[in-house]
């Protein structure tokens, strides 16, 4: 065991943890958000709304993340150029990253998996409550603010504490569209140091830790949610 | 004393017409290697390098043959005197130094850079100011990009060649930079052609870009190191060199000095 790196790695390493936990934060924030709107269209849209979350949620979870990766990072991205002017746009210069490509498709993929999450949760809230609700007078939006919502988040907790963390262990792949996140880190280690185990277990720790870390978070918010059964 | 230098003179005449009658002998990589070694249908070795190696045992006036070997095969072979001299597209490295000898460089491909084609050349730290540059994870070119450009511009990294070409094709990148073969490869196909173009070479700098390639040999044949020195410069002086290198390239193989 060879450790003699990892002083001169250690900058590196800290950028590729930022990047990381950068990916996990926007791609877990924006694609629940994004699923909150997919799981209501499921339960309670119209047939088309329906059909077309189903469809969403089918087709991301039904494909390999990686295969959505670079269908948007070679597909979607090579037809960007071809839109006039958008390499002299101020955009240009955030649209040309990998990192781009790998927030926008974890966030998608993400999101369709939370949805399912939450399409559970809504459906499990007991319908007494809801009509309660409603018999107090409450508005369809008032109702979902209020009960409906906060009652499903509530029940799904356990499992989006899960979610995330399968959500941290996707981000490697955002290597492979040359974002320099924690495994990237340890691949270029490898390739200079000609060191395989080592760089290897030490992003393992990382990992470990912003693992640990996920679960104490979402404990916490546990704590904050009192629930009486 | 008479005696004794006219024994010597007799030891060195001996030992001059004994390495002239005795063949040369090449070992090659087992592999092909094109432009430089690969063999034809009918099994005949042929490319640049087997060209030059023929220039130099006319230059030399000996009888050249060749022994085939797997690439890790080489080194070992060498020293056990399966052949005489490493004749494959071998880097002079530091380490390799430590157990081998080396001829003068015969080759020495240049890095360079290539980028889009509506870009102004140049492959100078200015010129790549402010710019993306895709580089092939740890190769002698990042370690030239640490050196020289880091200050002015940004290292995109990239696991093989083939995504950097995808990336600049696409616009997300500026500049690709490396070996010159390579990339020189890649202008000539059709999707290169129709993106992109030449940036030129980055000056040399032998601390970080490597010594070229010479022919590789045992340590104490200082004999067949000096005749193989000389060869190489002759051929290169005759102009031989450069008609060879014509047929293949269309740059300049040897590089700097």
């Amino acid at each position: 065991m060879n450790f003699d790196w990892l002083s001169r790695y250690l900058p590196l390493l800290l950028d590729g943890a930022i990047q990381t936990v950068s990916l996990l934060v926007i791609s877990v924030s924006i694609g629940f958000v994004l699923a909150i709107g997919l799981a209501f269209a499921r339960v309670s849209g119209g047939p088309i709304a329906r059909n077309l979350a189903r469809g969403y949620c089918t087709f991301l979870r039904g494909t390999p993340l990686l295969i959505q990766l670079w269908l948007l990072y070679y597909g979607v991205g090579s037809l960007l150029p071809m839109i006039p002017g958008i390499r002299q746009s101020f955009l240009w210069p955030i649209l040309r990253e990998g990192f781009f490509f790998a927030a926008v498709s974890f966030t998608l993929n993400y999101a369709a998996y939370e949805a399912e999450v939450l399409r559970g949760a809504l459906l499990a809230v007991p319908k007494g409550e809801l009509e309660a609700a409603r018999a107090a007078g409450m508005g369809p939006l008032l109702l979902i603010r209020r009960i409906w919502l906060p009652r499903a988040i509530r029940i799904a907790l356990p499992t989006i504490a899960g979610e995330v963390v399968m959500q941290l262990k996707a981000t490697p792949l955002a290597f492979t569209v040359t974002v320099m996140d924690l495994y990237a880190v340890a691949y270029k280690v490898r390739q200079d140091t000609l060191l395989v185990y080592e760089p290897l277990l030490v992003v393992t720790v990382f990992y470990v830790f912003l693992t640990l870390l996920i679960t104490r978070v979402f404990k916490g918010i546990e704590g904050q949610v009192p629930i009486r059964r | 004393m008479k005696a004794l230098s006219l024994l010597v003179a007799g030891a060195v005449l001996l030992a001059s017409t004994f390495t002239a009658q005795a063949e040369v002998r090449f070992g090659i990589m087992n592999e092909a290697y094109p432009p430089f070694f690969a063999k034809d249908a009918a099994g005949k070795w042929n490319g640049w390098e087997i060209d030059l190696m023929n220039a130099v045992c006319e230059e030399m006036k000996e009888k050249c043959s060749i022994v085939e070997l797997s690439w890790d095969g080489l080194i070992p072979a060498l020293q056990a005197k399966k052949f005489d001299v490493i004749w494959s597209s071998m880097s002079i490295t530091d380490e390799r130094l430590k157990t081998i000898d080396f001829t003068k460089k015969y080759y020495n491909t240049p890095s360079k850079l290539i980028g889009p084609k509506d870009q102004k050349p140049g492959a100078t730290a200015d010129a790549v100011k402010g710019k993306t540059i895709g580089i092939q994870v740890s190769t002698i070119q990042s370690d030239y990009y640490k050196k020289y450009f880091a200050k002015d511009a940004k290292e995109q990294t990239y696991q093989t060649l083939d995504e950097a070409f995808q990336d600049l094709a696409n616009g997300r990148i500026d500049y690709v930079f490396g070996d010159s073969i390579a990339l020189a490869e890649f202008l000539k196909s059709d999707f290169g052609k129709g993106c992109c173009a030449d940036m030129g070479n980055v000056v040399d700098d032998p601390a970080v870009l490597g010594f070229g390639v010479g022919g590789g040999l045992r340590k104490d044949d200082t004999a067949l190191k000096a005749k193989l020195d000389a060869a190489i410069q002759a051929v290169r002086a005759s102009g031989k060199y450069d008609a060879i290198s014509k047929k293949y390239f269309d740059f300049d193989i040897y590089g700097a000095k």
